[in-house]
């Protein structure tokens, strides 16, 4: 009993001080992000990697859950003959809910978890250490061109997902069914005021933060993970990790800016 | 081969120790190298070698004891400091540690672009001369993961020296590599230590190498200093333990030069662990 | 050529970003870039202005004209005030009616606005003298439950 009580004693305080740790990370990568210089080539490379090679699938995902959206709730909204609300409800979901988490969780599987394999190999391979002996900043060198280039890709693709979502919408009510077209359209811009956008916006902000602070953060940390291997195997354990632990802080989060906004 | 205006160590370390958790690693260490020499510093899997290194370059902070490089105070000194150091040294890790997304060339210009104001031109003419020091002429646009070992391990050396460093340290040089292509890595070593009047650091298990290259070798065991001084010195101690490393022997059975040869390859095969403990 | 790659399709990227931020910003977030100066405001007062939300249209025979800019409350006549925006286009006579609306049972209210015959316009900042309040569903049914009692 002794035994099993310390066993999780010592659990809990090793996932307090991986806790720790992750905090002084994001803490140094936060204090660096506006120093020069700035990292013109090294930010738009990431941008290509996580923004622009993300695109094709956050279009492909999101037109699919515009069109699942519409066909679902026109089945319901028709029975209360309701069917022209069919445009607000899509928006509404998708621009305040459905797109930023979306978004986030296929960035997060897509990008996250290349970036933390990425740099969890640089941590195994001693690479971080070589960038530390060449006297150039790990931190600076690597860490914030990632972080600029998540910030400002997430909340686009988040727009881009939104758009090409109430897109979907479109397709299964107004040229699947018979919602007019118009009356969809009046409830998209009717219903969508600044206070959605906003919370749109801030939710995409967050989730991008927690996917490139987890990501990185979990492969750069990798030689204190206590659980075993260094090598190859450390890699896949924790990019599996940083994948899990992200998306359900992503979830969570995200319930958590919508309390605090609707509240 | 000691500099003659200048008689103090390059590096000096006091009473260094440290811990990886609970366990000790270096116990009250001292060690000094001087300007110009070679220094090999040897021990088993668990000696606390790879730890030693890492503590010299900073990269790990040791419990209590002082480590001066250069007359810097490695342990207390400031980020700003430390970098301002590091670029005076060069590092080869033992898996050469180049970065997969940039070409060979990139790889050795990266000091240059990084600290330096010089233009494309020179930085090019510069990184492509270390390489052909290193014989590495004409796979500028080589990726690392296209190079043979004993190419990735010569590309890392040209990239430590790059920005022309008054002290280079060496990380199992030979590990991973076949005795012939082992020996010519040495030959390199000593080569830089005859053209760029360097100061060389290394950390190997490799007794072969030690003997060929080194002017001075210190032994670790558990994280203990056994012996320092000139390789002939260290041959002819009677310390149980220095003579067991050079022999290869758990007792009393005697090895034959051929024997003793054919160990020391087999030991080659087997990487040692690269982890944080010790390697 | 890698190069120009890379640039390219970031370009194409931020830029397929920035058209979907300001698509949502103008025609769903209503930032007015284009019809700014163009309205003037009109003040409603109902007894009741239940359901009814800013934003919410305003229609004139059916076609959506103007929107609710704000609603608050009189704390001494005990009324809902009600903000709205016309365009300057549109000249609403002094006797113009502002009824509350609903699009189908459970759908949105807007206010619906009819034209008078007077000869004098509302002026920017003037209320409207006739309203008529949001009819209240439940009212409506307990009236008719009442009533229905009362025959029996």
């Amino acid at each position: 009993m002794v035994n099993l009580i310390s066993r999780l004693g010592a659990q809990v305080i090793e996932q307090c001080e991986h806790l720790g740790h992750l905090t002084v990370f994001l803490l140094r990568v936060v204090s660096k992000l506006f120093v020069f210089p700035f990292r013109y080539r090294a930010v738009l490379q990431q941008l290509h990697f996580i923004g622009a090679k993300s695109t094709f699938v956050i279009v492909l995902a999101s037109i699919t859950i515009g069109l699942a959206l519409g066909l679902n709730l026109y089945v319901e909204f028709s029975r209360l003959g309701v069917q022209d609300r069919l445009g607000s409800a899509v928006a509404l979901s998708l621009i305040r809910e459905l797109g930023p988490v979306f978004t986030a969780l296929m960035v997060m599987g897509r990008a996250g978890s290349a970036m933390c394999a990425e740099v969890g190999i640089m941590r195994s391979d001693e690479q971080l250490d070589a960038l530390e002996c060449m006297a150039i900043d790990p931190y600076k060198f690597l860490m914030v061109p990632k972080f600029w280039a998540t910030l400002v890709s997430v909340p686009l693709l988040v727009a881009i997902a939104d758009v090409v979502g109430i897109f979907g919408g479109y397709l299964a009510g107004v040229v699947i069914f018979d919602v007019p077209s118009g009356a969809y359209w009046l409830g998209v811009y009717g219903s969508i005021e600044w206070f959605h956008l906003n919370m749109g916006f801030v939710k995409s902000l967050v989730f991008a933060l927690i996917i490139v602070w987890i990501a990185t953060g979990k492969g750069f940390l990798l030689h204190l993970d206590k659980q075993g291997n260094y090598g190859a195997e450390g890699v896949s354990r924790v990019t599996t990790q940083a994948v899990v632990m992200g998306s359900v802080l992503i979830l969570f989060a995200n319930f958590l800016v919508s309390a605090i906004l609707v509240a | 081969m000691t500099d003659k205006t200048d008689t103090t160590p390059i590096i000096e370390v006091e009473k260094l120790t440290t811990h990886y958790g609970d366990r000790l690693i270096l116990d009250e260490l001292d060690l000094s190298v001087n300007r110009g020499e070679v220094m090999v510093i040897m021990g088993a899997s668990g000696s606390g070698k790879s730890t030693l290194l890492r503590t010299l370059l900073g990269l790990n902070k040791p419990s209590s004891g002082r480590v001066s490089i250069m007359g810097t105070e490695v342990t207390s000194v400031s980020q700003k400091e430390l970098y301002r150091l590091r670029r005076n040294i060069g590092v080869a890790f033992q898996g050469g540690a180049l970065f997969g997304n940039l070409s060979l060339i990139e790889n050795v210009q990266l000091p240059l672009k990084e600290h330096t104001n010089l233009d494309e031109n020179t930085i090019r003419i510069m990184s492509r001369m270390k390489l052909d020091m290193m014989n590495l002429s004409g796979f500028d646009e080589l990726m690392p993961s296209e190079l043979s070992g004993g190419m990735v391990k010569r590309a890392a050396l040209a990239r430590a020296i790059v920005m022309d460093p008054e002290l280079m340290f060496f990380d199992e040089p030979s590990a991973g590599l076949d005795p012939v292509v082992a020996a010519e890595l040495d030959e390199y070593i000593l080569e830089l230590k005859k053209s760029l009047d360097m100061t060389i650091v290394i950390v190997t298990h490799e007794l072969q190498s030690a003997l060929r290259i080194a002017d001075r070798i210190t032994v670790l065991d558990k994280g203990k200093m056994v012996i320092t001084g000139t390789v002939d010195e260290v041959k002819q101690s009677d310390n149980l333990h220095v003579q067991n490393l050079l022999n290869r022997r758990p007792s009393r059975q005697q090895l034959s030069p051929e024997e003793y040869l054919e160990m020391l390859t087999r030991v080659q095969a087997a990487r040692p662990h690269r982890g944080h403990i010790d390697g | 050529m890698a190069k120009l790659k890379v640039e390219f399709f970031v370009g194409l990227f931020v830029i397929a970003g920035l058209v979907a931020v300001s698509y949502m910003a103008v025609k769903m977030g209503d930032v007015g870039l284009f019809d700014r100066q163009s309205t003037y405001t009109l003040v409603g007062r109902f007894d009741s202005v239940s359901g009814l939300k800013e934003g919410a249209a305003v229609e004139m025979a059916g076609v959506r004209v103007g929107k609710v800019s704000s609603i608050t409350f009189d704390g001494e006549r005990f009324e809902a005030v009600v903000t709205m925006e016309i365009p300057n286009h549109i000249q609403l006579t002094i006797d113009s009616v502002a009824s509350i609306r609903t699009t189908g049972i459970i759908g949105d209210k807007y206010i619906k606005v009819t034209i008078g015959g007077d000869e004098d316009f509302l002026q920017p900042g003037d209320e409207f003298e006739q309203t008529e309040s949001s009819l209240d569903i439940e009212e409506l049914i307990s009236k008719f439950i009442f009533k229905a009692e009362q025959d029996s």
